[in-house]
């Protein structure tokens, strides 16, 4: 099925949610409301000649600095694509900039809680209904997210458990062997510890 | 006698000279202990990124890290360097420390490629910027990823380092 | 409770009833591929839950493309997937070349199309090699790096890197192949099907090869799909989905291969699968060779940092020399397009997806990476549930992980 043609199909089921479609590169995307996403995916995948059984990503952008106007602060993008009929499109959910905050789709590809913990750990954007919503490339306490624009490339406040390594790296040096004091700048040792 | 000009001798006085450890037993012996040592490094896996398949390369068939007595070791216990190779993540540097302090003295670090070094190409929030902010490092091996003739030649440089300790391994160090 | 595994003799198997035990094993181990941390819960040595825990190489990498440019987010891209990195090359600048509208001629698609075939058989042969000497077949592991020696000498013959390429290029490739790599090309490929059946001599009948991967790590189709495993784990379900064929790019729709299914989805069907792929590979490299079209290896409007078929003709005064014809050249077509992408590539490791958003300027204002591996860890709290330990490290190796692309 021709790319548009399934956002014109979306578009029919659900009015109210769908704000608008556009194609780019021979790729439809639509950009949606985030209230009923569950639904909406779970029609794509169930729809009778769309069948879109393969979610391919899944992940968060943040708008801050974008020139084009009139898009919310953050999005989360699904990107589908059907294995039998091998057609895809592109779901843009809006989400606000307060408290972010959209439904989980675990329930429709369990594969998702991964990605939906990555958006969350690298955005802030909460799912509502997963099953364990915590960080996952990032250390538990770390504070932050570090994919809004906002945020540094080398990072604000240095890391809790690295500052804590760093005392311990200089208390355990002192027990080290370091006759040349090359270890971390500091002084040699005034005697080694037999 | 002619002039001695090896920066190794201590001056007492004008005219007296003592050459540190030249004690008829223990010199030689040190030299023995510390060619022992060097011929049979055997290194802790650490491979943490991409210069982990280099360390690999370098021990498998074509360059045989082997030959030259080096055995990787799964355990820091049993192990008496540590190839760090690969970026040092700001998660996986308390694992670092914690390994090498399981690691007995006399214990040397060799850190391979650039993300080790320095931090490499990885400018970021996430990254340590070079090993030896946590640890103390004896061999620097720089690249991205070393030719495995790259880090066979810092294990030489390494043997040459321990060749010229002064009895690291003995309680008088 | 016990269950037989041989002729009089069983073992006893987890009833829910005896006492958990918990056990991390740890980022480093000899085993995991890389710095993957897994929290067990055991009874016995049954796994009653399986955590895994990722992101000890998490380098940043999309936050350091959106400060950086095209091209120089390119050599990043290697080091993604540090097997197989002409791959992920190809597929960065498959995906670069549909957002920016840049075309790439055909010389140049068939040369990619090689070296990423090339990748695909350096990338098997070291997941043969771990994963069997994970499973304990040393010998494999020797044989598998001989053959992968002669392949990285080939690829420094070709652009002078052995792990680290960044040969491909958004536009074409950086140089052109040599009369010599071609022939030595040649000469591999003529041993090669000798030297895969030299593998599948040493473990494909073994007993014990067969006694612990058979059986092993069952995913259904469904469940494989709904996992978001791509690739290999999921060829050996049964479902068909390897993207050269799905959405062909470069010089794959020119070609003749086949796509190896399996239909047990156990470890045994995701090993045949992949090393049937060896012999596809093999053959579309051989057809790449054939058919190489003369031309140029670079298109007309590709972006900065590839150095124009000749020189500028007029250099103003004043200015810098290096590249000043093609900057202007830049400056004066607006090549930049604004828009979204999401354009994904068959790598050896699954569906490698890169989702880019334009802004219209010569940086990335999103890129996103759709990584197999990190789906496919988040999947084996699933398909590890329910088996003994020494079964979760074969699943490891068969989902054929490597956390440099799963951390990004």
């Amino acid at each position: 099925m021709e790319s548009m043609a399934i956002a014109d199909r979306l578009r029919a089921e659900f009015p109210d949610e769908i704000l608008h479609s556009y194609l780019n590169q021979g790729q439809a995307a639509v950009v949606v409301r985030p209230g009923r996403i569950v639904d909406i995916l779970r029609w794509l995948r169930t729809a009778e000649t769309i069948r879109m059984d393969h979610l391919r990503a899944l992940c968060g952008v943040d708008n801050a600095r974008r020139r084009e106007p009139g898009l919310s602060r953050f999005e989360v993008v699904y990107n589908l694509y059907s294995i039998p009929l091998r057609h895809e499109i592109r779901v843009r959910a809006e989400v606000g900039d307060k408290d972010p905050a959209i439904d989980s789709v675990v329930e429709l590809w369990p594969g998702a809680n991964w990605l939906e913990r990555e958006t969350f750990d690298l955005f802030g954007i909460r799912f509502n209904n997963h099953p364990d919503l915590r960080r996952v490339l990032l250390p538990d306490d770390w504070v932050g997210h570090p994919l809004r624009k906002e945020y540094p490339l080398k990072g604000k406040e240095e890391w809790a458990g690295m500052t804590e390594l760093q005392a311990k790296v200089r208390e355990l040096d002192r027990f080290g062997f370091d006759p040349d004091g090359h270890a971390h700048g500091q002084a040699a040792p005034e005697e080694d510890e037999p | 006698m002619g002039e001695i000009a090896d920066p190794a001798m201590v001056r007492l006085e004008e005219g007296v000279r003592l050459i540190p450890g030249a004690n008829a037993i223990l010199g030689p012996l040190n030299k023995l202990v510390n060619w022992g040592r060097a011929g049979s490094i055997w290194p802790v896996t650490f491979g943490l990124a991409c210069c982990a398949i280099e360390m690999m390369d370098a021990g498998a068939a074509t360059n045989d890290l082997d030959r030259f007595g080096v055995l990787f070791r799964a355990s820091p216990r049993q192990a008496d360097c540590m190839v760090v190779a690969g970026t040092l993540s700001k998660k996986m540097a308390p694992v670092l420390r914690r390994v090498y302090d399981q690691m007995p003295e006399p214990r040397y670090v060799l850190a391979m490629g650039s993300c080790a070094c320095s931090g490499g190409v990885f400018d970021t929030y996430a990254v340590t910027q070079g090993v030896d902010q946590i640890i103390p490092v004896d061999v620097y091996v720089p690249g991205c990823p070393p030719r495995p003739e790259a880090l066979l030649e810092g294990f030489l440089q390494l043997q040459e380092k321990i060749r010229k300790e002064q009895y690291r391994w003995s309680q008088w160090r | 409770m016990t269950r037989p595994i041989a002729k009089n003799m069983e073992i006893p198997v987890a009833d829910g009833e005896g006492e958990r035990y918990s056990l991390r094993m740890g980022p480093q181990h000899p085993a995991t591929h890389g710095v993957l941390r897994v929290d067990l819960e055991l009874d016995g040595e049954t796994i009653v839950a399986c955590t895994p825990q990722v992101g000890y190489l998490h380098r940043g990498f999309e936050k350091l493309a959106e400060n950086k440019t095209y091209a120089q987010t390119l050599i990043l891209t290697d080091r993604l997937d540090y097997i197989a990195a002409m791959a992920n090359n190809v597929g960065y600048c498959v995906a670069v070349e549909r957002l920016l509208g840049i075309s790439v001629p055909l010389r140049a698609q068939y040369i990619r199309t090689m070296v990423a075939e090339m990748s695909r058989i350096c990338s098997h042969l070291l997941w043969l090699a771990t994963h069997a000497l994970d499973i304990g077949a040393m010998t494999v592991f020797l044989y598998c790096f001989r053959e992968r020696e002669i392949l990285l000498d080939l690829f420094e013959e070709l652009c002078g890197a052995r792990l680290t390429f960044s040969y491909p290029r958004i536009g074409g490739v950086r140089q052109d192949v040599t009369v010599r790599f071609i022939d030595e090309l040649q000469r591999f490929l003529d041993i090669f099907p000798s030297r895969i059946e030299e593998y599948e001599t040493l473990i494909d009948t073994n007993r014990i090869w067969l006694k612990r991967t058979v059986g092993i790590g069952k995913v259904t189709g469904e469940e494989a799909l709904a996992l978001g495993l791509t690739g290999a784990c999921l060829r050996g379900s049964g479902v068909d989905y390897d993207l050269r064929k799905h959405q062909p790019y470069d010089a794959y729709g020119l070609v003749d291969f086949e796509v190896p299914l399996g239909s047990d989805g156990d470890i045994y069907a995701r090993y045949r699968c992949r090393m049937e792929e060896l012999h596809q590979s093999e053959r579309i490299i051989q057809q790449c060779i054939d058919q190489l079209p003369p031309g140029p290896i670079v298109g007309p409007d590709a972006p900065d940092l590839v150095m124009p078929n000749k020189a500028p003709a007029r250099i103003e005064a004043g200015t810098n020399a290096y590249g000043t014809g093609l900057i202007k050249l830049i400056r004066d077509r607006n090549l930049y397009l604004s828009g979204d992408v999401y354009v994904a590539t068959e790598v050896p490791k699954g569906e490698l997806g890169f989702y880019f958003i334009s802004d219209g300027n010569n940086r990335p204002y999103r890129m996103h990476i759709r990584s197999p591996s990190f789906i496919h860890i988040g999947a084996l709290a699933a398909i590890a549930k329910g088996e003994l330990i020494a079964d979760l490290i074969a699943n490891i190796g068969s989902l054929d992980v490597v956390l440099g692309e799963s951390d990004r």
